[in-house]
């Protein structure tokens, strides 16, 4: 399980440098999704089977093929030659290190490591059943504003009649 | 002596691993599962691409191959070897690295989807508790390669095929996945081992209660092989494949064995794609009745996958191919909204299970289909008179 653990999160931290290092855009977007894998790769050293295949689903399916999808209306895929702006990189350094801050601090409250053994699974059951009875209301909210969405993009492609142009 | 044959490639690789060192005995184990798996599926798609050759050769009225060895049997051997000993051309300007991941992050995440595929009685590699949302995760990674293959060659065909393919594949595993909630959400669980369970023969009875034999099952099912044609960019949907318009799409840039393994896959995608199919809706590796039981169950999987591939030849060999428009309407206007609707119909076939009086059974089957057709042709109708469907018009030619 280590051995498993060192060669995932060190997959995902190539991918991540690599995302924010390379000059080619789709190269980053390509290095993006080798670490959004690699993050549900570490989800799945964690046990976390549900949240390792939503992160793939998700990310890897949805996520880098918008940025792909982005990338087909941008009109320059490489960056300009030469020296990286230093500005733009300490606000990154900044932001990332805030994020670490807030994360850290946040993992206390949650209760702190769940202890090996405690008999503590993140079992697809187990999450579908709090989902269903503690947070039935935020999962029917949600629900409910992504078929909106869907429908609404339907809608919008929908042709426009006549007396509308 | 039915159980034995039913289990005697389980009972098989239970003596090989037995026979190993302890040590070892976790990895000869996932060897030979994987080793099977990957041997079975790959003489299936050399089989299925011969039968394809040749029945859309009937469809056409002509002999199809017949020249390597009896009844052009060996013609797969020789295509392979031809793919094999093809000069492996690679463009002047292309992206050199992404141009070579690009088949193998085709191959890998179809090869990964069959881990959960149970092919038997006891003959899933792995019955994981996600195994549904698994399976949709690994098929969601090979849009990425479809758009490095397109990209990689600085080939605007290839960029353009692409862009197409990955706009396809992403508006119908929408559907493809609300088709198959309702199968999940009856069966209570994402386990394709627990879906395959709940379609069992019922205590007492001897009819199999395969997801098909309800109305939701029924409409769920043909969603889902709608929506499965166009994952597997098979005709009437191989837009991206475009020959006539932009040569072949995203695999005009490659040959050889590079083009192989796309091929590869993409077959290999369609036998994993019918598999989800029938373990969601055709009872997975059970018979349909009681007294069958004695088929093994192997061999009632690769009959129906057998079906499956038979209805996708005859539907290449006979159906035009769709415009870009009609595509994309079909996705958002058709198969979606019924997909909703479908899972309100399972919902209320689920709730009115509890029905006693007399022809319950008949009112919750038309109750069911009624929905379902009024819900169509309310949509069909509205799509046709929106110009959505529907003969083209000639604006400038008339």
């Amino acid at each position: 399980m280590e051995t498993a653990f060192l060669i995932v999160s060190a997959i995902t931290l190539a991918g991540a440098v690599a995302a924010v290092s390379l000059r080619n855009l789709v190269h980053c977007v390509l290095a993006a999704a080798v670490a959004f894998a690699g993050l549900a790769g570490v989800f799945l050293t964690l046990e976390a089977e549900f949240v390792a295949f939503a992160q793939l689903l998700v990310y890897v399916g949805a996520v880098s093929i918008l940025m792909v999808m982005a990338l087909g209306l941008t009109r320059h895929v490489t960056a300009p030659a030469g020296a990286r702006a230093w500005a733009p990189w300490t606000v990154g350094v900044g932001v990332a290190l805030l994020v670490l801050a807030a994360v850290v601090s946040a993992v206390p409250a949650a209760g702190g490591p769940q202890p090996a053994g405690s008999g503590w699974v993140a079992a697809v059951r187990v999450m579908g059943e709090t989902l269903m009875t503690r947070h039935v209301v935020a999962l029917e909210v949600l629900g409910l504003l992504l078929t909106a969405a869907l429908i609404g993009a339907g809608v919008i492609a929908l042709p426009r009649r006549k007396d509308e142009e | 002596m039915v159980e034995a044959i039913d289990q005697v490639f389980v009972n098989l690789k239970h003596a090989v691993v037995g026979w190993a060192p302890p040590a070892w005995q976790a990895w000869v184990s996932a060897g030979l599962t994987v080793a099977a798996l990957m041997g079975v599926f790959m003489s299936l798609f050399a089989l299925v691409v011969l039968l394809e050759r040749k029945g859309l050769g009937r469809i056409q009225n002509r002999p199809g191959p017949n020249r390597v060895g009896p009844w052009g049997l060996l013609q797969p051997m020789a295509d392979f070897i031809k793919m094999l000993t093809k000069e492996d051309v690679v463009p002047a300007g292309a992206d050199r690295v992404v141009h070579f991941l690009a088949p193998v992050a085709m191959v890998a995440p179809v090869l990964l989807a069959y881990a959960v595929l149970p092919v038997g009685r006891n003959m899933a590699a792995v019955d994981l508790d996600a195994g549904v949302l698994y399976f949709f995760a690994v098929g969601a990674c090979i849009e990425l390669s479809v758009f490095m293959a397109g990209w990689a060659g600085r080939n605007k065909f290839a960029l353009l095929g692409a862009m197409r393919a990955i706009a396809q594949m992403i508006s119908y595993e929408l559907p493809l996945m609300l088709a198959a909630v309702p199968a999940v959400m009856l069966a209570g669980t994402l386990s394709l081992g627990g879906i395959v369970e709940a379609q069992a023969v019922p205590a007492g009875g001897w009819l199999a209660r395969w997801h098909v034999l309800t109305p939701w099952g029924l409409a769920g099912l043909a969603l889902f092989t709608i929506a499965a044609l166009a994952e597997a960019n098979r005709s009437p949907f191989d837009l991206p494949e475009g020959e006539s318009e932009i040569v072949a799409g995203h695999l005009v840039e490659y040959s050889g064995f590079k083009y192989a393994l796309f091929f590869i896959g993409e077959y290999l995608g369609m036998f994993a794609v019918s598999g989800l199919g029938i373990t969601l809706f055709l009872g997975g590796w059970r018979s349909p009745a009681s007294f069958l039981d004695w088929v093994p169950s192997y061999l009632w999987f690769f009959a129906k996958l057998g079906g499956f591939v038979a209805l996708f030849i005859w539907l290449r060999g006979t159906l035009p191919r769709v415009r870009g428009d009609q595509l994309m309407a079909l996705a958002w206007k058709l198969l979606v909204p019924m997909a909703l609707l479908n899972i309100a119909v399972a919902a209320g076939w689920h709730y009115s299970a509890g029905w006693s009086f007399a022809g319950a059974w008949l009112a919750r089957w038309g109750l069911g289909l009624g929905i379902l057709g009024l819900g169509y042709g309310a949509l069909a109708r509205g799509l046709y008179e929106s110009q959505g469907f529907g003969p083209r018009v000639y604006r400038f030619a008339d």
